[in-house]
């Protein structure tokens, strides 16, 4: 058998007029003829979630023939927020990312005009809330879709048993399954006696006052709920106000009935509170209602998902959207807006949240009344009043008010509940508004 | 013409041939195959060292939102905060005490290890490593669990005693004490196996010879062994601080900084400003500031081992 010898100069020749006969040959367009999709989607911390939002992409990638990867990014260790700033700096990345909160705003010279987008959606699915115009929008840019996944409201999550037991409070007849709110009596002052008794009843409310988020909407809501303002839409500090005082006033005494850690909370701590049935009310996303249901059903069968109580100032709770967002420089921005637009469908959004288990919020009023949350159980109705259905509350953010990119660093550094502890600690008001006044000034860099 | 021809080309080759030699006798070299095999690793260390530190140092002098040039008004506008100067003094607290206690342990327990007879020390050495080889972001969520604020283990013992439950990360003492601590029991080994390497090479002969003149054991270490590992101290000392000074996971994950700031370290600090704040410039400066105080640190302690090198 002979073989014939391949020299070195002939294998060198081959591979030279191989790669340049790759390179010049003419690119045939295949199926994929509306081009390439590159998404990275929040990571949803619900199994099957991600699952939901894989098949509509891939139902549309099929009807418009566009070839797409889809990216999970995770919140844990900010993996989001690293992924963002990466891009932002390296001018490439994903087609479609997803953005919390703050950073539509953070990144605005470098996202794409959604407004064909947004208020197309806006005329089919009905209005959407302030806080979503005040994220997502600046001047007349809409900066990026308001996004269902992800999207939560951190209302109170109560143990119907518990609050019955010790603060005399039927949680549910307050707010009732399939009905509108009868909470006139759930004032702030009403919270506080609760707190008082569930307290003295063994079982705190659970509320923490670290430097987390969900510590950190939860005392901006409140915070709203007196009027509180700390810099205004000006952009000026205010933060020596009589509202100001109030709030740190109630705060101070609501903080002697919560746990003594509560300071060193995380954003699982509140969870693990009411999963292990330390406490009578958290301030949450159903989320921890699902770990429960998971773990300790006897448990989950006395949660109910409710609204805030009112303030002087009005009845606030807190509120925090995702945003599905284009990169100015990205490659495929109409197929990008295309695909968005499919995700904002009724029947994608319905999809969205029933996967999520009832968690993903959509962002428009005409998509609050779907029936996952008038279904989930136990106990039946518990998150009925979770997507704020009869308008009863304002959903708000933390340090709202104030331009975006201030109120970013408000939120993120947790000045509002530093306040909070610095003076429940026996520091002097005074003290903590100078304080105060000091961080804030240094949040107005440009 | 021919034979001029050829001793034109013999002249024109020379030079050629001695090049080739020259660059032969440089390859044969064992300097630059030592720096041919190292080259790799200096490409990579220049991208993903040196590249980033120019990068951070460009970065530092933009404004926030990093369209304008604004030279060292970023740091101009640091000076002014007071919670930078908290972080400048907590870092040092967290530094120093950290390095101080990993050396004391890392010494004490080198002798220990030391004095372990030969047949079992190998064992004894693996074992008190582990604290070392564990990823200190796995180790630390250990750590995370024991100290947790409502189910600590350290509580639950303390409990069974009948001991009062302490706020391991809720209050400023126990926050840095636990940082500190969990730093401590990450870093003693490292500490731990230099020292005993060093106290291996100590002469036997110095301790015999202090015995006979009467040395106690304290004398022994003061005068012999303290001598003899000068230089070891000094550079495992400012190692660890650059590496203390520099942490990151421990902090972010025990305590992410708080309460009310009061166990942010620069690296963490820099992180929540420039990576969740969005500013980033700012977060680029404050990782920044580390430079001069470690190189304030290196000269001092580097200094030193050159006296000492004169000296001998």
């Amino acid at each position: 058998m002979s073989r014939k010898k391949l020299s070195r100069r002939q294998f060198v020749a081959a591979t030279a007029m191989s790669s340049a006969a790759l390179i010049t040959a003419p690119y045939i367009r295949s199926a994929n003829a509306a081009g390439k999709l590159n998404i990275g989607f929040w990571d949803h911390w619900v199994p099957g979630a991600n699952k939901a939002s894989t098949e509509l992409v891939n139902e549309w990638a099929a009807k418009e023939k566009v070839e797409v990867t889809i990216d999970y990014i995770p919140s844990q260790g900010n993996k989001n927020l690293l992924t963002i700033a990466a891009e932002a700096q390296a001018k490439s990345g994903h087609d479609i990312l997803a953005m919390p909160t703050w950073w539509p705003h953070a990144q605005a010279d470098l996202l794409e005009p959604m407004n064909d987008v947004v208020e197309a959606l806006i005329k089919q699915n009905g209005e959407v809330n302030g806080t979503v115009r005040y994220l997502g929008k600046s001047g007349d840019k809409w900066l990026a879709v308001p996004a269902c996944i992800g999207s939560q409201i951190k209302g109170p999550c109560s143990r119907i048993d518990l609050m019955k037991q010790h603060a005399k409070i039927d949680v549910q007849a307050m707010y009732p399954a399939g009905a509108a709110p009868k909470a006139d009596a759930w004032t702030t002052d009403a919270f506080l006696k609760a707190a008082e008794d569930c307290h003295k009843g063994g079982v705190p409310f659970g509320i923490g006052l670290g430097e987390t988020s969900d510590s950190v909407d939860t005392v901006g809501a409140f915070f709203l709920s007196f009027g509180a303002e700390v810099v205004n839409a000006k952009g000026d500090v205010v933060v020596k106000n009589d509202n100001v005082r109030q709030v740190l006033e109630y705060y101070k005494k609501l903080m002697a009935f919560l746990p003594s850690d509560a300071p060193a909370w995380d954003d699982g701590s509140n969870n693990r509170w009411l999963v292990s049935g330390k406490g009578a009310l958290i301030m949450n996303p159903p989320s921890a209602w699902a770990v429960a249901k998971r773990d300790a059903p006897q448990i989950a069968e006395q949660c109910w998902t409710h609204g805030f109580p009112i303030g002087p100032k009005g009845r606030f709770a807190p509120y925090l959207p995702y945003f599905w967002s284009v990169w100015n420089f990205g490659k495929n921005k109409p197929a990008a807006k295309s695909l968005l637009t499919h995700l904002s469908q009724p029947a994608a959004v319905e999809k969205l949240v029933a996967a999520s288990g009832g968690y993903d919020l959509p962002a428009f009023e005409k998509l609050t009344t779907l029936k996952t949350w008038a279904e989930e159980s136990p106990p039946k109705g518990t998150l009925y009043h979770y997507p704020n259905p009869h308008n009863h509350q304002k959903l708000s953010i933390s340090a709202a008010g104030a331009p975006p990119k201030i109120a970013q660093q408000i939120y993120t550094q947790a000045t509002l509940t530093k306040m909070c502890v610095r003076y429940y600690r026996g520091e002097a008001m005074e003290k903590t508004l100078a304080w105060a006044q000091g961080e804030l000034e240094g949040f107005m860099r440009s | 013409m021919v034979d001029v021809a050829v001793e034109r080309n013999k002249a024109a080759a020379a030079p050629k041939r001695r090049k080739r030699d020259s660059l032969r006798t440089a390859l044969k070299r064992k300097s630059t195959a030592a720096f041919l095999m190292t080259l790799p690793l200096i490409l990579l260390i220049s991208l993903l060292v040196i590249y980033p530190a120019f990068y951070s140092l460009h970065l530092a002098t933009l404004n926030k939102s990093m369209q304008r040039f604004v030279g060292l008004g970023n740091f101009q506008f640091l000076f002014t905060r007071e919670t930078f100067w908290l972080v400048v003094e907590q870092s040092c607290i967290f530094a120093i005490t950290a390095v101080i206690f990993k050396a004391l342990i890392g010494f004490v327990v080198a002798h220990f290890v030391h004095n372990i007879p030969a047949k079992g020390q190998r064992k004894w050495r693996g074992m008190l490593l582990v604290p070392w080889v564990i990823p200190p972001a796995m180790s630390t969520l250990a750590w995370l669990w024991l100290f947790d604020p409502s189910y600590s283990a350290f509580n639950y013992l303390l409990a069974g005693v009948g001991v009062d439950r302490i706020p391991w990360t809720g209050e400023t003492g126990w926050a840095r004490f636990s940082v500190i601590l969990v730093n401590i029991w990450v870093g003693a080994p490292f500490f731990m196996i230099m020292y005993l390497a060093s106290l291996k090479s100590v002469p036997d002969q110095l301790y015999e010879a202090a015995a006979i003149d009467g040395a106690n054991w304290w004398q022994r270490i003061w005068y012999v062994t303290l001598p003899m590992m000068r230089n070891i101290i000094a550079i495992t000392t400012l190692f660890s601080l650059i590496v203390t000074f520099a942490n990151f996971d421990i902090v972010r994950i025990l305590t992410a900084g708080g309460p009310l700031d009061r166990t942010h370290i620069f690296a963490t600090w820099a992180f929540r400003i420039g990576i969740e704040g969005g500013d980033i410039p700012l977060g680029a400066s404050v990782s920044l500031f580390m430079i001069p105080i470690l190189a304030i640190a290196a000269v001092f302690i580097l200094r030193d081992i050159n006296k000492r090198g004169n000296e001998a």
